[in-house]
């Protein structure tokens, strides 16, 4: 009975707790905006483009406002969950399945049919919801809109509108407050205006969201991508060694100092949609650990897919030219297996111990790299590696991991799957600052002596499915892989016992059998393995 | 034939027990609860009511768990115990043999006699029942125009919560003339009397109840106030005027009562391979300074794991450390290290320093010895302080001045938060050149 079945089908729960006039009609405000962009996708053809798209994404936003300011600021400072799991919306009830079959459906027409948005292929002119944006693409790179402008002018409204009413509804929380600026400052500025602006001051810059990076970012290194780059002269060069050294140099040492999060919950976009937008969602993923057991074989098998897809990549295209330059396929491939066995060598002389039974799993996964790498360049050909077409590689990694993984069901699956789906069983990128998270970084969530109470508000908040009472009420920090550093946990325990800290590395692991608070001699006997 | 280690109720104690037996031994273990098939944190109640979680999110571990740790879990209610048979006796008509015995069954709300006190629409905030019970009587502010809380404890303060969270008007009687001054000083009392306030909640102070008015169908109506003889319509009356032990099913048998079970430093019974832990077990004396019977989550836990090692043949003491606990009033957090007393029961050597800062969220109280300025405790208000650095100082028994002026190694607020050690320290130095 307590837990809420409800047994009426109304889609608002008859007993939940009601929504105010005020949000009601914040909500119809919101609605009408999305009403026109319906409309435009139906081909209404709107007399004044830029009158009505101004007033769509202005209805939307102000709804969305309008709607927050009276959630939260008509309470006192404070954690704001109440009715999350009365909400159908928030607890996979009718709402929630609504919202999550037209997003899907959304994020399906938008990768494989973006005809139906109204793109104009061939020359011709946008038509329906694509050439309402028009207007606002030409103001901003002077060319017609696409679906992926169409698409980013909105992923950027939902991290600006929600990223507002995320922070008012942690208005006493500084932390959740700069890590939200942070991450609509990203979204409106790295990810939506600067590529439009770098496209009006060389058109033949290939679109780079400088915060994206590889594997994240997994067509940087694509042929067309490189030679965009390196037909560009000194910025063109300039921007592609950021791009390796972003993942070689920069991320490394920011993830030693501060943990994953300085990406996935301060900068990255797919973490800033997450954060916002996705936050009615966050307690939606699983915190059972068949789900943390299928979550460790799927991301790095994505890793894997990842690095081999892009080093085959390069490779192909390596071999076009005549070795007018240094970096021939067999230099290439030496200096990726050189790589390779450098880091996993490092791994295993130090961290040995700590990864206990993982690391078989980790010495088998290289094997298998190397083991794909060297028969790739002792069966390629120019045309072919792996006995099949090269490029099919790439296209199959596009297809699965980079629209079908990450958006279709990492984001049209928020209202089932929780908000972070594609960041927890797929992100390549997550997967590397995690595991250096995890072995080489200051970071973790302290917890407070013996404080803890077992409540479980920590794991039900955590969008990355980590069970963090499990160590909380052990006494034990959490030094997890996953954990993208959100703060959220922290922020709703009742008893103050979580804080995400950079300290040393020195007794950042500290499993303990025996809390603080009992007798000394009986906790040292029993902490004695 | 392994030894059959029976445990009478699955809160956070004896599943502690179960769990560490478990690590040190391979005995058979059985888990007896007539509450809930699996272990859940009773703390975690309040949040399935105002929606943050749902039931099975209560429980900390899951359903597996248990037949991979080979813990059994009978659910029953024990209605008898004959010690010399080792025997339990069910409600349900069956039996079950123990060689150890551990119980564990926790508290039950006080009821002090007051008339209606059983209607229908009254009830605690302790057991999976009651929040049933709640859910049915106040589900929303139209079937429960107005719910009366009587007694103003940590229990009564998070049933305030639960109701507003659903928009269902409270009156909150309180015995004392400020919210829970039985324990905290006055400065932070007052400050929590006002946050109540704050919340629309209408708090009476220095007022009891008298008796429960019931209308035609054995219902609550209303409750009249003792002092006052005001009648307030009502259709919810939560009764959180503390706790007892959950021993009535003892009383018969040969293990010695008195509140509690009676139990010595060993948390043995006066009945051989019969011990007690948890809110249930009552100390002949009060260890250093607490109460003989502590209805405290931790305490709860720290018993299990010191009778797991006597069980498993490692006799020793229940010897607990440092006080500490902590609390949420609504949205201000509370911790405590050590002792610091109310005026009332306060040791004539204790002096407090007390600071507030002006929002009125936040303050905290420093408790010393007035001739050895030797610091004793420090409850807090709104800011996180952390256990192993007050736990190590008051093991080091440093005096006020080092407290005052290391704070900031203590602090636990997430990153970013102001921090108001420097103002504290100003008032600090302040307050000692008035002096």
């Amino acid at each position: 009975m307590s837990n809420k079945i409800n047994h009426s089908m109304s889609l608002a729960k008859p007993d939940a707790v009601d929504i105010s006039n005020k949000q009601k009609i914040a909500l119809a405000i919101g609605i009408i905006g999305l009403l026109i962009l319906t409309l435009a996708l139906f081909n209404t053809n709107f007399p004044n483009k830029g009158l009505f798209l101004t007033l769509a994404l202005g209805l939307i936003s102000g709804g969305i406002i309008i709607y927050s300011r009276e959630a939260y600021l008509t309470k006192l400072e404070g954690i704001k969950n109440d009715g999350v799991w009365f909400k159908s919306i928030s607890s996979r009830g009718t709402w929630g399945w609504i919202v999550g079959v037209i997003l899907t459906a959304f994020y399906i027409i938008l990768y494989f049919f973006p005809k139906y948005l109204g793109l104009g292929t061939d020359g011709a002119e946008n038509t329906g919801l694509i050439s309402l944006f028009d207007p606002l693409s030409k103001l901003l790179s002077g060319r017609p809109a696409s679906q992926w402008f169409v698409y980013g002018t909105l992923y950027t409204v939902a991290i600006l509108a929600f990223g507002y009413k995320f922070i008012l509804k942690y208005r006493h929380n500084r932390y959740q407050q700069l890590r939200t600026g942070s991450v609509m400052f990203f979204q409106l500025g790295f990810a939506f205006l600067i590529p439009e602006f770098m496209y009006v001051m060389n058109n033949d810059l290939p679109y780079y969201d400088l915060k994206s990076v590889w594997p994240l970012n997994y067509y940087i290194f694509d042929e067309w991508s490189v030679n965009g780059f390196l037909s560009n002269g000194n910025i063109g060069l300039a921007l592609i060694l950021f791009g390796i050294i972003s993942i070689f140099v920069i991320t490394p040492i920011l993830t030693y100092k501060y943990g994953k999060r300085w990406y996935c919950s301060w900068v990255c976009g797919c973490g800033g949609l997450a954060e916002t937008a996705g936050d009615s969602f966050r307690q939606l993923s699983s915190k059972k650990m068949s789900a943390w057991k299928l979550e460790r074989w799927l991301i790095h098998t994505v890793l894997v897919f990842s690095v081999v897809m892009t080093v085959a990549m390069i490779y192909t295209y390596l071999g076009y030219d005549k070795n007018d330059f240094w970096l021939t396929r067999g230099v290439f491939i030496s200096l990726v297996i050189g790589f390779l066995t450098l880091v996993f060598a490092g791994v295993m002389y130090f961290k040995r111990q700590e990864l206990g039974k993982d690391a078989k799993y980790g010495a088998i996964g290289f094997f298998v790299v190397i083991a794909l790498l060297l028969i790739m360049h002792f069966t390629g050909t120019t045309n072919q590696i792996f006995y099949i077409k090269s490029g099919a590689l790439r296209s199959a990694y596009g297809l699965y991991i980079g629209s079908i993984f990450s958006g279709v069901i990492g984001t049209g699956f928020y209202p089932i799957l929780g908000s972070r789906s594609w960041c927890r069983f797929g992100c390549p990128m997550a997967a590397i600052l995690g595991f250096q998270q995890r072995l080489f970084s200051k970071f973790r969530i302290t917890t407070n002596g013996g404080q803890c109470i077992s409540c479980g508000n920590c794991s039900n908040s955590c969008e990355m499915g980590i069970d963090v009472r499990a160590y909380a009420q052990k006494g034990e920090n959490i030094v997890r892989s996953s954990c993208v550093g959100c703060g959220i946990c922290s922020a709703v325990c009742p008893r103050g016992v979580l804080k995400l800290e950079n300290d040393g590395m020195e007794g950042r692991i500290n499993p303990t059998e025996i809390l603080l608070g009992n007798d000394v001699d009986l906790m040292d006997l029993v902490n004695k393995k | 034939m392994q030894e059959h280690i029976v445990i009478i109720g699955n809160g956070i104690s004896g599943v502690t027990a179960a769990r560490h037996i478990r690590k040190l031994s391979d005995k058979k273990i059985t888990i007896v609860s007539a509450e809930t098939e699996y272990f859940f944190s009773r703390t975690a109640l309040m949040y399935i009511y105002m929606g943050h979680m749902k039931f099975e999110h209560t429980q900390p571990y899951e359903n597996w768990f248990w037949e991979k740790n080979r813990i059994n879990l009978k659910k029953g209610y024990v209605k008898t115990i004959d010690t010399n048979a080792k025997t339990l006796y069910f409600a349900e008509g069956d039996t079950l043999k123990y060689d150890k015995l551990i119980i564990a069954t926790g508290s039950k709300p006080n009821k002090f006699g007051w008339p209606g006190q059983d209607l229908e629409g009254v009830m605690g905030m302790y057991h999976k029942q009651d929040l049933e019970n709640l859910e049915k009587y106040a589900p929303n502010n139209k079937a429960c125009k107005r719910a009366v809380i009587v007694g103003g404890g940590l229990i009564g303060i998070e049933l305030a919560e639960m109701l507003n969270s659903r928009q269902i008007p409270v009156t909150f009687l309180v015995r004392e003339d400020s919210f829970w001054n039985g324990v905290l000083p006055t400065g932070e009392s007052e400050m929590i009397n006002r946050h109540i306030k704050n919340h629309h909640i209408d708090l009476r102070l220095g007022n009891n109840l008298k008796e429960i008015v019931s209308d035609e169908n054995g219902k609550v109506k209303s409750i009249i106030i003792q002092e006052t003889g005001e009648e307030i319509a009502c259709d919810v009356v939560g009764l959180t005027a503390g706790v007892t032990p959950n021993i009535d099913f003892i009383k018969d048998s040969e293990i010695e009562t008195g509140r509690g079970v009676k139990v010595n430093r060993y948390l043995e019974t006066n009945v051989s391979d019969v011990y007690a832990i948890g809110d249930c077990a009552e100390q002949h004396e009060g260890i250093n300074g607490r109460r003989p019977i502590e209805a405290v989550w931790y305490t709860g836990r720290m018993m299990g794991e010191t009778l797991a090692q006597t069980i498993c043949e490692n006799r020793i003491q229940y010897n607990p450390g440092h006080w500490f606990n902590s609390a949420k009033f609504l949205d201000i957090e509370y911790q405590t290290y050590g002792w610091v007393f109310s005026e009332r029961g306060r040791p004539e050597y204790e002096k407090h320093f007390h600071w507030k800062h002006e929002d009125d969220t936040k303050c905290i109280t420093i408790a010393y010895h007035k001739n050895t300025n030797t610091f004793l405790g420090i409850n807090t208000f709104g800011i996180r302080m952390r256990h192993e650095i007050f736990d190590m100082w008051l093991t080091e028994k440093r005096d006020v001045d080092y407290i005052i002026n290391h704070l900031p190694e203590a602090n636990f607020d997430p990153e970013f938060y102001s921090h108001y050690e420097a103002d504290i320290l100003s008032a600090y130095n302040k307050q000692l050149q008035t002096v």
